[in-house]
């Protein structure tokens, strides 16, 4: 296994690399026709549909998918599970690549990338939730640069700064947390402007708390899913303390997601409860709706139960995939298919072979940093000459 | 210095010291009701007056300088197709068919309804979209970052969006064609030009009171409802209809909540987290850190006795040692002695004998 891992290091002409070579050509063409020909030359969106998804997958489920940052460090460093200590660097770093890739995605989507900064230093909307999700999207991205940066710091050598980055530990993790909170419910608080627009199994007033529940869902899963995934690419990378400690995390993480979700199982139905919506469930929508919540969640709550209790670690692990997929069933339906559901089939959204290559492309970028990153800093060890913690 | 205080103040709220200003624009659950700016403008529409001869379309085309339809404006053939406010027609009429006499149809107007309370002047992060003072809401492409929200946010799915520009696309919409007509004591477009007077150009309080005089005048020729007087909060535009609004393309369960009010207890929520989480979060650290210490502790004070023990245990051991190794030497001592008495009393008997 490590042989094979470092036979493809050593070589360019590998399946990973053929294969991310292809998407990414394909993405830098289509990148110069997306900023040549406008937005309405490589995707589907209309005057009824403005988001598409750029907004539903690579903002909306990329923010979630990214909370494995807070949600670690949190663990680690707040609640005091420093057993779990290996999983931080990982889970930051996938956090630091997803936010960065964000921001990247908004650059696309947006009609005049150039003015992202405009809400901040032109004029400021602030009775937009979107100014508090530029804003805290913003500010978080740059906690996660220097939440990494030790890892950085450590690889160029630079012990002084490394020092000094590492002193402000406490202080990032606490402030990332906050704008964590902040912004994880805000992606969802943008849709409360809309009732008339989302279906009202999906619209409630709790929409923020249902998005920051769901993303400590997906931090969870995300850093088993993570973990399974660098164990099997980059076991050789890997030092005795993060291969002792890869089982209990998935156990411990796995048994924590597994309250989570029950909890927003039930919060899920106290809004149904609450807006009175028990007659929509025998609709279409509705069993779509009962699908996402018990299909994915409950099963995924299940699995994570039985994992815990009887030390199953692959059932974990499985499950951990299947939780990610709810999670971005969850978004997905939020942003497209339970959006504009009043409208006739014929001014509904379905994506262009060109988004989805874009967000593929995005990924791969994603994967590629990763490996990059994984490959030479020391995030899946530690550097021997800083033991010290964190 | 050339720093305006407006600019001044909005870096600071930039920076987040002045959370105040959440409050100014959208306010949370109150008793307030904002029923427009006083002596604000409006239009009154009269579906039963109109007879959809596009001369409005055509009149909107011109004054806003937009780009000419495929098909010109007298081809009434293209009223058959549901059409919607795109960039390059900011109204339109649309046909839909009567029921009561199947010979008359009916014509409704799609087009921005500068709402008392805009939802896309709330959504917008970067603040291009203004309700004046006059009634209508404007649009500043000036500072339009393209995200929009606002498109997703307006009840009525009326900002559109140059997809085909590359690097400059505009939100285009009615702005009752303030800048080019308002500012100049002109009436907008579609209103000078409407040839069977379905439009009412005037101020909102006095159009809702002619509106509520035709209704009781003509009982049988109206509804008893002026669309757009409570619709999300009230609206500047302002229909009235002697068929159900939904018959007319015209949604008639969006409530009267002006949309600011969906998001205001959410946006009220973030200086609570920012005031709050601090508190929760170093509360955990510092109850999991002592927990910690408590912990090492009392594994520090079972380590000392546990030493404690094990030297008392040591200590009688050696004392006992010591014990049992004078006894053997006082005993070795006594033997000796006895030893040398007994060799003495020896050589006594010897030398006496």
């Amino acid at each position: 296994m490590s042989q094979e891992a470092t036979t493809t290091e050593k070589s360019l002409i590998s399946p990973f690399n053929i294969i991310a070579g292809i998407i990414v050509l394909i993405g830098l063409y289509l990148t110069v026709r997306r900023f040549t020909g406008g937005l309405g030359a490589v995707t589907n969106l209309s005057d009824n549909n403005a988001w598409g998804i750029w907004i539903g997958f690579d903002l909306l489920t990329g923010v979630a998918l990214a909370a494995g940052g807070y949600v670690t460090a949190g663990a680690v460093y707040i609640f005091g599970l420093k057993k779990y200590h290996s999983a931080v660097r990982p889970a930051v770093l996938t956090g630091f690549l997803g936010y960065a890739l964000v921001v990247l995605a908004l650059h696309y989507d947006v009609g005049r990338p150039w003015r992202l900064p405009y809400p901040f230093v032109v004029q400021q909307g602030t009775s937009s939730v979107l100014f508090e999700v530029g804003a805290c999207v913003a500010l978080y991205l740059t906690v996660l640069f220097l939440e990494f940066s030790p890892a950085a710091l450590e690889w160029l050598g630079l012990k002084k700064a490394r020092n000094l980055a590492v002193k402000f530990t406490l202080i990032l993790v606490v402030f990332g947390i906050i704008l964590s909170t902040l912004h994880q419910s805000s992606l969802g608080a943008l849709f409360l402007i809309a009732p008339s627009k989302l279906h009202p199994l999906w619209y409630s007033s709790f929409i923020p708390v249902y998005f920051f529940v769901s993303s400590i869902i997906a931090g969870l899963s995300m850093v088993i899913f993570e973990s399974t995934l660098s164990h099997r690419f980059f076991a050789d990378k890997m030092d005795e303390a993060h291969l002792r400690e890869k089982d209990d995390i998935a156990l411990g993480f796995g048994k924590a997601a597994s309250y989570v979700i029950a909890g927003y199982i039930a919060i899920q139905l106290m809004g149904i409860g609450a807006d009175n919506e028990w007659q929509l469930l025998g609709t279409t929508y509705g069993l779509w709706y009962l699908l996402e919540i018990f299909g994915f969640f409950g099963v995924a709550c299940l699995g994570f139960a039985i994992g815990a209790r009887e030390k199953n670690v692959k059932l974990i692990r499985w499950t951990s995939a299947w939780a990610v997929l709810g999670v971005i069933v969850n978004r997905f339906n939020v942003s497209l298919v339970a959006f504009n559901y009043h409208l006739p089939s014929s001014e509904r959204y379905f994506p262009s072979w060109m988004e989805i290559a874009v967000s593929v492309f995005l990924v791969t970028l994603g994967l590629i940093a990763f490996r990059f990153i994984v490959s030479r800093m020391p995030i899946l060890y530690e550097h021997p000459e800083y033991e010290d913690l964190p | 210095m050339s720093i305006s205080r407006r600019k001044f103040l909005g870096w600071l709220t930039a920076a987040g010291l002045s959370s105040s200003t959440f409050g100014k624009v959208a306010h949370a659950a109150t008793t307030k009701h904002f029923e427009g700016h006083p002596k604000s403008l409006g239009v009154l529409y009269d579906n039963t007056s109109c007879i959809g001869c596009r001369t409005c379309e055509a009149a909107c085309n011109k004054v806003n300088d937009l780009p000419l339809p495929d098909r010109p404006f007298d081809d009434l053939a293209v009223l058959d197709n549901k059409r919607r406010t795109d960039p390059k027609k900011y109204m339109v009429i649309n046909k839909y068919d009567n029921s009561v006499n199947a010979q008359t149809p009916l014509f409704a107007r799609t087009g921005c309804n500068h709402c008392l309370e805009p939802a896309c002047a709330s959504s917008c992060f970067v603040r291009a979209y203004t309700k004046t003072e006059s009634g209508a809401v404007t649009y500043d492409e000036s500072v339009c970052v393209g995200c929009r929200y606002c498109m997703l946010a307006c009840p009525f799915n009326i900002p559109t969006f140059e997809y085909d520009s590359a690097l400059t696309p505009r939100i285009r919409k009615c702005t009752m064609c303030y800048d080019n007509r308002l500012v100049k004591s002109e009436l907008p477009g579609c209103i000078e030009a409407c040839p069977t007077e379905s439009f009412t150009f005037g101020k909102r309080t006095d159009l809702l009171k002619i509106g509520r005089e035709r209704i009781r005048r003509y009982p049988g020729r109206y509804l008893d409802h002026i669309y757009g007087e409570n619709e999300m909060g009230g609206t500047s535009w302002l229909y009235l209809s002697g068929v159900p609004f939904r018959k007319i393309g015209m949604r008639e369960d969006l409530g009267i909540i002006p949309a600011p009010q969906f998001t205001s207890s959410a946006l009220a929520a973030v200086p609570m987290v920012v005031g709050t989480w601090p508190l929760l979060l170093m509360g955990i650290y510092a109850v999991s850190r002592r927990k910690d210490k408590i912990a090492k502790e009392e594994k520090e004070q079972a380590l000392a006795e546990v030493i404690a023990q094990a030297k008392a245990e040591a200590d009688q051991k050696v004392s006992e040692a010591w014990k049992k190794a004078a006894q053997e030497k006082e005993k070795a001592i006594e033997a000796a002695v006895k030893k040398a008495l007994e060799a003495a009393a020896d050589t006594e008997t010897e030398e006496n004998s």
